[in-house]
């Protein structure tokens, strides 16, 4: 055995578990339930698949558990598959966590076999036994500990019972030397087994793992041990006998494909072992599990979509009326916090810079938190309650008439959050065209990060009782403009062979409060991150924009008016005057002017147009550039003080629409399109995206705005 | 006979997957596999999507995937 590499410099007393199980057995419950461990969340090098890891120390060593993504076998089918299955061949960790779920071992153990021939330490950890023995489910731990050869301790997450049992477990484990588990496999695989390795025993030849390991590993066709023996002069011996045994266990299997025969053979294997440990309890046949009664009426043929559509109505209600209760004191307090710190400042350049740029600027960001925090809520209760795999199957029919794919729903769904998460999503969909396809119409999902602005515009035109329903109507436009576009693209540029549908639908369960927790934590974190850095600048950005150059003489020309009106209600309207004069001719008024024109058809100005450039660094910059270009010439009205109030006073009804419209359609914010170019695989990608979206948006921004105009009646006037 | 042929609630025997390629593993990774059990469960609307159960767990498939599942149905 080669010596084994101490993976931490600090002590030697470090144990790097690599925690490997199925989707949905409940790994990142097992990790939380683990006390007093600090969380580490990132990517696995090369990829955006999130990577955690959690550090602990129990008795005297040190602890770092690397969660791996979810895998059913090692098909490399997904993207999570090829990085859990590169992390187990070729990192440095000391032993193996294999959860499994108990009320559901023979599929689970089919991995567990899989892992039996890596050649490293396994404990198993049968997780969620509380479950399976409210279900009748007995395991035989002990016994199937044997029978593996590997320590097999009866947890459950959930009830955070068994957690110190397992760490003891993986000591001991570490402490013990590596034994080889107890795989066996049908009688001419065995055979063909014991002629390869005697084969190798005869030359002689020594590895870090035993020969007959070799010898599975050949005849599974594992690339990397096939690449280190390919090389070694007793290949050429070998090989023959490779075919030999490969036609051998064919004949016995019915079949050429060696990965079907090796599933078979450890199902095979499996189902003897569970024979053996495992008792199920006589369960009435009539009486109906918790699951099934939950699917009867929300996968119902009929009810089933009705359920749905009214569940995403309830929480963009939600987001909406609790949303707006802490929105009041976040905007009272950045008042008052900008009214403080200006005080504090002499210079009136700087003054105005930090006032009104920055804290206006973030604040207006800050200011949404409460609503992406119930959308982040509501989005991870429907991952965690396996609810998620319900509506794509409800809506895979539906999908699929549009080109899509039913599991296509879990990133247009996740869009509603961020894109940014939404396009690295798209990865579970394993055909290109698919994921592609996908890819682009995910910006049409409005993200919260358009939310602000969608609140701003519905709350500035509408009556609270309607605004709800008017934001509803936003977002199902939005996903309504967007399957249309992908039947357009899916029959145009997309064509071609659909991928398979093939989906487990999980158990329902209880989210867990702390991992709802964690990740509307992290993501919230994200998005104020966000605000605090990248929208600062960029409103620093718009702001020096917007302040620069300073017209002296317009100042004087003003002064001038001032001092001599008649009374001081026409002195505070020339002051306002002022204030958008000096705008109109600052840099960011002329941007705007020379973009003015194209905007026109359209019904917006080029403040509106100035908004939507911002808005191409960060979405939410829409709401604190709107914020600068009309707080700037409200400072003098005392009674519009919000800029919901300036966006009612200033914008008319169809230019609203079709602002609104260029939001919910054109190019997604810059950190989105850079991840979006790197998902689908180009940066031409990313100019197709561009002309796309901005067509769309523009077309159809026209046609709102002509259409609002023709249903209202109201003359084409711009804002003002 | 074809999976999708049976009725809604019925018990059969996995005789052989038609699928090909990585559509085949993915069956085979989540345990269609030759003599697997199935009960079919239901059907989405428009019996576009089939719900299946193979062993003790539940699997969504798409019509045309589920067609090429031949089993043979319990007595």
């Amino acid at each position: 055995m080669p010596k084994p590499v101490p993976v931490c410099p600090v002590t030697e007393k470090h144990i790097r578990i690599a925690l490997v199980g199925q989707p949905n057995v409940g790994k990142s419950m097992l990790i939380n339930a683990i006390s007093d461990a600090r969380l580490h969340v990132g990517n696995f090098s090369g990829v955006t698949v999130e990577k955690s890891e959690v550090f602990f120390d129990y008795r005297d060593y040190h602890f770092t558990i690397v969660d791996l993504p979810g895998t059913y076998a090692f098909t490399d089918y997904s993207i999570e598959e090829r990085v859990t299955h590169d992390f187990l061949c070729n990192e440095a960790y000391d032993l193996i966590v294999n959860v499994v779920d108990s009320t559901n071992l023979d599929k689970n153990l089919q991995l567990t076999a899989e892992l039996m021939t890596m050649n490293k330490k396994i404990v198993l950890a049968l997780n969620m036994s509380d479950e399976a023995k409210k279900e009748g489910v007995s395991i035989d731990a002990s016994y199937l500990a044997t029978l593996l050869g590997m320590s097999a301790v009866k947890v459950s997450a959930a009830a955070k019972t068994g957690i110190g049992s397992l760490i003891e477990a993986v000591i001991a484990a570490h402490e013990a030397p590596y034994q080889e588990p107890k795989l066996v496999f049908s009688e001419a695989v065995e055979e063909e087994i014991a002629v390869i390795a005697a084969y190798l025993d005869e030359h002689r030849f020594e590895a870090a793992i035993s020969n007959r390991n070799i010898a599975i590993n050949l005849l599974q066709n594992e690339t990397k041990t096939y690449r280190t023996l390919h090389d070694l002069p007793l290949w050429t011996e070998l090989q023959p006998l490779l075919i030999e045994a490969d036609r051998h266990i064919g004949t016995h299997h019915d079949t050429e494909d060696i990965k079907e025969i090796f599933a078979e053979e450890y199902a095979a294997f499996i189902r003897g072992i569970v024979t053996e440990t495992v008792r199920y309890a006589e369960q009435p046949v009539e009486k109906k599990s918790l699951t099934e009664r939950f699917d009867d009426l929300l996968i119902h043929p009929v009810l089933g979509i009705p359920i749905f559509l009214f569940l995403m109505w309830g929480l963009f209600q939600l987001t909406f009326e609790i949303g707006s209760i802490p929105m009041e004191w976040i905007d009272a307090f950045f008042g008052w916090f900008g009214a403080t710190v200006g005080a504090t400042i002499p210079n009136e350049d700087i003054r105005s810079l930090v006032v009104d740029g920055i804290i206006a600027g973030v604040g207006a960001v800050v200011l949404f938190t409460p609503n992406i925090i119930i959308l982040f809520i509501g989005i991870a209760l429907l991952e965690s309650t396996g609810y998620m795999s319900r509506v794509a199957f409800l809506l895979d029919g539906f999908f699929h008439k549009f080109g899509l794919h039913g599991q296509s729903f879990i990133p247009l769904v996740t869009g509603f959050g961020c894109s940014i998460p939404a396009y690295m999503s798209a990865r579970i969909l394993k055909n290109d065209r698919d994921r592609l396809l996908t890819l682009f119409i995910i910006g049409f999902m409005s993200c919260g990060a358009r939310l602000p602005v969608y609140v701003l515009f519905t709350g500035a035109f509408f009556g609270p009782s309607v605004a709800g329903n008017a934001l509803f109507a936003i977002y199902i436009a939005g996903a309504f403009i967007g399957l249309i576009a992908a039947k357009i693209l899916k029959m145009t540029a997309f064509k071609g062979q659909d991928e398979p549908f093939v989906m487990e639908m999980p158990k329902y369960r209880l989210p867990s409060v702390k991992l709802i927790w964690h990740t509307v934590l992290t993501k919230t974190l994200m998005y104020l991150k966000k605000a605090g850095t990248y929208i600062a600048a960029a409103s620093m950005l718009v702001w020096f924009l917007s302040a620069y150059p300073h017209s002296h003489t317009l100042e004087k020309a003003y002064a001038v008016k001032i001092e001599n009106a008649a009374t001081p209600e026409a002195a505070s309207a020339l002051a306002v005057q002022a204030e958008a004069a000096q705008l109109e001719q600052s840099y960011l008024g002329r941007i705007g002017k020379v973009l003015e024109p194209l905007f026109t058809p359209i019904g917006l100005d080029w403040k509106l147009a100035v908004a939507l450039q911002t808005g191409l660094a960060a979405k939410e910059v829409v709401v604190s550039t709107l914020g600068v270009l009309y707080a700037v010439g409200d400072e003098a009205s005392e009674t519009d003080t919000t800029l919901i109030n300036a966006i009612r006073s200033h914008i008319p009804f169809a230019s609203a629409v079709s602002f609104v419209v260029v939001i919910m359609l054109y190019l997604p914010c810059l950190a989105a399109s850079v991840v979006f170019t790197r998902e689908a695989g180009g940066i031409r990608y990313f100019f197709y995206l561009l002309v796309f979206t901005s067509l769309t948006a523009y077309g159809l921004a026209f046609l709102a705005y002509h259409l609002t105009l023709f249903l209202t009646g109201a003359a084409a006037v711009l804002p003002h | 006979m074809k999976l999708t042929e049976c009725m809604k609630g019925c018990s059969a025997t996995v005789v052989k997957l038609h699928a090909q390629g990585a559509l085949k593993q993915r069956l085979v990774s989540f345990g269609v596999m030759k003599g697997a059990q199935v009960q079919l469960l239901g059907f989405a609307p428009a019996k576009s999507t089939v719900e299946i159960k193979v062993g003790r767990m539940r699997l969504a498939l798409r019509n045309e995937e589920a067609q090429l599942i031949e089993v043979d149905q319990n007595a």
